[in-house]
């Protein structure tokens, strides 16, 4: 039956190639820790992928309870930690995931680092690579607020302070993603919010697929 | 790829109506092992991916997510601390030539060439040699910044106030409080509240519900201070302070 489905919607849409371009290339021998043990730091990447899916599922199933006010803020994520079935899991999930992505990107970043893998042809790569780095460092930025906790709040001033420091533009940039050149309060959370779930995983979906697209124009690099 | 004429097309669309068999690539000319993607390699992926799911799923229940008590920006007493991963950029911050007039330096100037350097390596490090040893500057730079990056965090670590820190943040339950009791009238009157909050639980000062103090200890508390609490703050009279003690110490959450 599914052979029909497919026959299907191939005749009309040609998809084999589609499909055949992402699934179908050669894994060389000395990526693949089934032959050299040592090649498990060619998972990091992969993995931080992986990580990087986990944490957009679970926030989609968090901002199913999670309200983006200061009223509410802290008292939906008390009611998810405490009460919501799995709510724990699901909050811990993007907690812990928070971290080892960042986790994994360092150790990959290394292993392209020092395996000097960024070298031409892939210096676009790398520089995409970094972008998505600085993406990750920002969505953890801007989720530390969303609890509306002490902590979210103090360290969020911090944050403030640091960009309100910089020469020139500061006072603009601190306006710009605070809402308000002084207070702290309900304009920042929702920009926050709208950051963090809208604008950075945008960019960050952009950017992997430019990553992806550019390892498989190019292939792994060699062995060294 | 077939052009021009005699092509068939599936209706008014653009795609070719005789259907080609799909011929796998022969990666035969590529030297070594090699192996297909799909579904070979993707299949030891995908144990790899659930052998760290389940990892990553025992921290998860192992280790409930924190949550602090709801934000009061007015506490001025609360000491920051950001998430791990920026504590190195946070700790720059507190050294003398990096905070203060020269918060510039470390705020701005040392983060950007470190991050600079690190978005702009391919253009700095353009010789050909791959091998680490063979590319002692980047990969001197890279051991300085991971050794200083390591150091700053564990600066950070080491001098934060933990206990401070799980103090600060904690969530109090709220209790019925009865703000009839003479032991509250004389809190209200020492000006107990303004630090331990109108419903004791906690402000500049700690929360005053479940203190595990007995009423002695509360006593000697409340006229000789304590930690930051300076001596003196009550004024009242002996009967006032054996109230105030009995009631702190009948004040319980359960």
């Amino acid at each position: 039956m599914f052979n029909k489905i497919y026959d299907w919607v191939d005749e009309r849409l040609d998809i084999a190639p589609i499909w055949r371009d992402i699934a179908d290339h050669e894994v060389p021998e000395h990526v693949n820790p089934a032959h050299h043990f040592s090649a498990f730091v060619y998972c990091f990447g992969g993995l931080t992928f992986f990580i990087t899916v986990i944490q957009i599922l679970s926030g989609m199933f968090l901002t199913m309870y999670y309200v983006p006010d200061i009223v509410n803020a802290w008292e939906s994520v008390y009611y998810l930690q405490n009460e919501v079935a799995f709510g724990q899991i699901v909050r811990g999930m993007h907690h812990w995931g928070a971290s080892l992505v960042i986790v994994m990107m360092f150790l990959h970043t290394l292993r392209v680092f020092f395996q000097g893998a960024y070298k031409k042809p892939r210096e676009l790569n790398w520089v995409v690579g970094v972008l998505i780095f600085f993406v990750m460092l920002a969505l953890g930025l801007t989720g530390y607020l969303l609890p509306w906790d002490m902590k979210a709040v103090f360290a969020t001033k911090v944050t403030l302070t640091i960009a309100d420091s910089v020469p020139l533009i500061g006072p603009a940039i601190k306006t710009l993603i605070a809402g308000d050149p002084t207070i702290i309060g309900a304009q920042t959370l929702t920009r926050f919010f709208a950051i963090h779930v809208f604008f950075l995983p945008a960019a960050l979906l952009g950017l992997i697929a430019a990553h992806f697209i550019m390892i498989r124009k190019q292939g792994i690099s060699g062995p060294l | 790829m077939h052009r021009g004429k005699g092509m068939k097309f599936v209706g008014d669309s653009r795609i070719s109506a005789n259907s080609k068999p799909f011929i796998p690539k022969d990666y035969s000319e590529y030297p070594g092992k090699t192996e297909a993607f799909w579904p070979n390699f993707l299949l030891k992926e995908w144990l790899v991916g659930a052998v760290f799911l389940v990892g990553f799923l025992c921290l998860t229940a192992a280790h409930p997510s924190p949550l602090e008590r709801i934000a009061d920006p007015t506490d001025t007493a609360y000491i920051p601390l950001p998430d791990w991963y920026f504590l190195f950029l946070y700790q720059l911050l507190k050294y003398t030539y990096a905070s203060g007039p020269y918060n510039i330096v470390g705020s701005i100037i040392i983060p950007t060439l470190a991050f600079g350097g690190l978005l702009l390596a391919p253009f700095l490090d353009r010789g050909p040699e791959r091998r680490p040893m063979k590319r002692p500057f980047a990969t001197g730079f890279m051991l300085l910044a991971i050794a200083g990056v390591v150091f700053l965090t564990w600066q950070s670590v080491y001098y934060h106030d933990w206990d401070k820190q799980a103090q600060q943040g904690k969530i109090v339950e709220g209790v019925a409080i009865d703000k009839e009791d003479a032991g509250y009238k004389a809190l209200e009157a020492n000006t107990c509240l303004s630090c331990h909050g109108a419903e004791l639980t906690g402000g500049a000062g700690p929360a005053l519900i479940d203190t595990g103090h007995t009423a002695d200890e509360i006593k000697d508390i409340a006229k000789n201070g304590t930690g930051g609490m300076p001596a003196g703050i009550f004024k009242g009279s002996d009967e006032e302070l054996d109230a105030l003690a009995e009631f702190l110490v009948k004040l319980s959450a359960k």
